[in-house]
């Protein structure tokens, strides 16, 4: 279609802000407009500060404050926990008493590490630890094969091993009882006790909460709810001084086994209510297909519903035991000399009066890199399991 | 008619019937279990000369507590023991929440902060303390810094009028004189006013389209009744101010190092949980309400008001009375540094005195159940009334 050329009375059609075509924009006269300032720049640091510290004057005052806050607060703790900190010697002497005297932590560290365990099988905890180790970074790299038989082992076999090769009393080895252990061994043995245990509880107990049985699902409802309105301690006043009432007093009762499994009931229903959420996240269809190809219940849920439904919940999964390692520290006030409870009786050593603060913030710097590492490596699953958009 | 006879799902095979027997067996396993520890419980509470039954709760307890909220001497009965743990229980946990509250909306906005500083800042915050077991928390704040200030004598003071070392936090207490009851009076008053304008406002709003400074008003008369009542009938409230004497101070109130600890400790806690809670739910608000809150011309304030927060407000409320109980619970931590809590008065020392293990740990339990079954109700009906209404 060729272009007719219009008269200019006809150019109403043209919207009235084009003025080169308006019948009163005829003239001539032509100017630039005047150049603008160029915008201001945000490459660079000095336009990374000023679009992130100083892009109006109540944040450049936030900013200044905020700094202020940091350096009033950080100058001291890096001068009392680095610069003036002693680190080197064995011995209160060494201690020069201006800053942090990390020599504390340095000179019980064996003891913190490993309890009262015998000092000549330390080698087991050793063994244990390195197995464990090997195990969790099986688990976590995402390119080594045959995750499913690790995870086997994981929740089965290593157990096992743990169980045989620290406690001994068989294969020559002398028995260590669980008096003697203590410090981060001991730690560990209890997160990793109530890790393996609460989580197959907390299915079984999550797949009860939705059974079609009234009887299976109230109890469990009862369970869960139970477990879940009472604080941990009085779960363990409850293991250490109602327990052994309600077993035959001929049957010995380890201090260590009675605290494993109230932590393992306790933390059993905060698993079974993660569990839930994501069984609820499964639509129906699922179970329905599953059921219309001939599958039996266990069948459904161990093939269909839960492989799906446990990845869901893998971020809450590794929230829950978190708190767990974190609530391990509990265990203290049962009498257990667990990580906490090691340094705290190393405070009350005559010959190391006065180091609170090194221990407890030693104590605290544990307990926080174990955490704070579960939490990057969920967000990172998290991410990586992660496929919608 | 003859069809040929189908063959019949032999019983064991059918879904009921199974459902049936499992769950007969379920019962019958546990009806077993409970028998067998009554029975055990029963012989050992023999061998150990305790009888079971409540009726020790009458008997003296003949223990003293740092801190009671009612009149308690080492006289009164292990029932009292009891309430006076239990309130001491409510206090803590209600100044916890108050203040992990306060905190934690503070850090999860700043967290939202286009200020990088600041947001990192809060982001830290959160971090450090979230993943630092509670009990190293309260051990520190209780051994290494509040165990740490100086004796009375070289107390840090404020003012003339706070004074803080080894014993605690000693604070004026006010004094009420005669026709103080004048001025409570005025201030019940005035809060009543208020949910009456409140109710008035949202009437008027809804016929004539007007909307009133609730706000203003309200707190002009929640401030300003009292404040008026007290000038005019003379300002009846004295100042019970702390002074050294000797050793030790008289006067005053002292909150005692252990309630300090333990409320820092939980409030710096729960508050980073808090922090992640009110940042995810402002953050689960999508953009495109506020944009379009915009677009209809709703200024800035109304848009946080009436867009942003009532459905962030969805978000975040059940998850923080989540927090709220986790708070109230692991209060009980208060037994590690001897603040005179339920666990550690009653489950605590009076257990140890009676040995009535399973009446006293049941009691605890049962308080602890009851809060959480209470509040997890409210939610219920709370979610019920916030659900989005979906066709």
């Amino acid at each position: 279609m060729t272009e007719r050329p219009t008269p200019p009375s006809q150019s109403p059609v043209h919207p009235p802000s084009e003025p080169e075509v308006a019948p009163a924009a005829a003239s001539t006269e032509h100017s630039m407009i005047a150049a603008r300032p160029a915008p201001i720049s945000r490459h660079g640091v000095a336009g990374w500060l000023r679009s992130r510290l100083f892009s109006t004057p109540l944040n450049s005052v936030v900013s200044l404050i905020t700094l202020a806050v940091l350096v009033w607060a950080l100058t001291p703790l890096v001068q009392w926990a680095l610069i003036d900190a002693d680190w080197i010697g064995t011995t209160r002497e060494a201690c020069s008493g201006e800053g942090a005297c990390w020599v504390f932590i340095s000179a019980r560290f064996e003891t913190i590490v490993y309890g009262f365990y015998p000092e000549s099988e330390r080698y087991r905890v050793d063994i244990t630890l390195a197995l464990l180790v090997a195990t969790i970074a099986w688990l976590m790299i995402p390119r080594l094969p045959a995750k499913r038989w690790v995870v086997i082992f994981a929740l089965v076999g290593f157990p096992v091993i743990a169980w045989l090769l620290l406690l001994g009393g068989h294969f020559g080895l002398p028995a260590v009882p669980t008096r003697q252990w203590g410090g981060l061994m001991l730690t560990l043995t209890v997160a990793i006790v109530g890790i393996v245990g609460s989580l197959p509880l907390g299915v079984i107990l999550a797949l009860g909460r939705r059974s079609q049985m009234p009887l299976v699902r109230s109890l469990s409802v009862v369970f869960i709810e139970f477990w879940r309105g009472v604080p941990l301690i009085t779960v363990l006043f409850m293991a250490s001084v109602m327990l052994p009432l309600f077993v035959p007093s001929e049957v010995e009762f380890d201090k260590l086994l009675r605290a494993l499994i109230g932590i393992m009931f306790f933390w059993s229903a905060y698993m079974a209510e993660v569990v839930r959420g994501g069984l609820q996240a499964i639509p129906r269809g699922q179970e329905e297909a599953a059921k219309a190809l001939g599958l039996g219940y266990w069948r459904r849920m161990g093939l269909i519903i839960l492989p799906q439904a446990l990845k869901l919940v893998i971020p809450g999964i590794v929230n829950t035991f978190i708190a767990l390692f974190k609530d391990t520290s509990l265990v203290l006030i049962i009498g257990l000399f667990d990580l906490l409870a090691i340094i705290r009786a190393g405070l009350t050593d005559t010959n190391w009066l006065g180091f609170a603060t090194e221990g407890y913030v030693f104590a605290a710097l544990m307990f926080w890199i174990f955490c704070f590492g579960m939490s990057r490596y969920s967000q990172y699953i998290e991410r990586r399991l992660h496929t919608g958009h | 008619m003859s069809t040929p006879p189908i063959e019949r799902t032999p019983l064991w095979r059918r879904p009921a019937f199974r459902a049936l027997i499992i769950q007969a067996l379920l019962l019958a396993g546990l009806a077993a279990l409970i028998a067998m520890m009554i029975g055990n419980a029963l012989t050992n509470l023999e061998a150990r000369g305790i009888t079971t039954g409540f009726d020790f709760l009458g008997e003296r307890a003949g223990f003293s507590i740092p801190q009671t909220l009612i009149d308690y001497s080492g006289d009164s009965s292990y029932a009292r023991t009891f309430v006076v743990g239990l309130l001491n229980t409510l206090l803590v946990s209600g100044l916890g929440i108050l203040a992990a509250t306060l905190i934690g909306f503070a850090v999860g906005i700043a967290r939202l902060s286009p200020n990088w500083l600041l947001a990192r800042l809060a982001a830290a915050f959160v971090e450090t303390f979230r993943n630092i077991p509670l009990l190293v928390q309260i051990l520190f704040w209780y051994f290494a810094v509040l165990q740490a200030l100086p004796s009375p004598r070289q107390s840090l003071s404020l003012l003339e009028a706070f004074f803080l070392n080894v014993r605690g936090l000693i604070v004026p207490a006010p004094v009420p004189e005669p026709g103080f009851g004048l001025t409570q009076l005025a201030l019940v008053a005035a809060i009543l006013a208020v949910v009456a304008l409140g109710v008035y406002a949202r009437r008027l709003q809804q016929r004539t389209g007007k909307a009133l400074p609730v706000y203003w008003l309200g707190s002009a008369l929640i401030i300003g009744l009292p404040l008026l009542v007290f000038v005019a009938s003379g300002s009846p409230l004295s100042w019970d101010v702390p002074s050294l004497k000797g050793f030790n101070f008289s006067g005053g109130i002292t909150v005692i190092p252990e309630l300090m600890a333990l409320w820092l400790a939980l409030s710096i806690y729960t508050a980073s949980f808090i922090a992640e809670i009110v940042r995810s739910g402002i953050q689960s608000v999508p953009k495109g309400q506020i944009e379009a809150s915009r677009a209809i011309g709703l200024p800035g304030n109304i848009t946080l008001r009436k867009v942003v927060i009532p459905q962030a407000m969805r978000v975040i409320v059940p998850q923080l009375t989540s927090q709220y109980l986790n708070l109230i619970k692991n209060s009980s931590l208060a037994t590690a540094i001897g603040y005179p809590d339920l666990v550690a008065v009653f489950a605590g020392t009076s257990l140890n005195q009676t040995g009535q293990a399973i009446e006293i740990i049941a009691m605890t339990m049962a308080v602890y159940l009851t809060i959480s079954l209470v509040v997890s109700a409210l939610m219920n009906v709370y979610n019920a009334r916030t659900l989005l209404k979906e066709r």
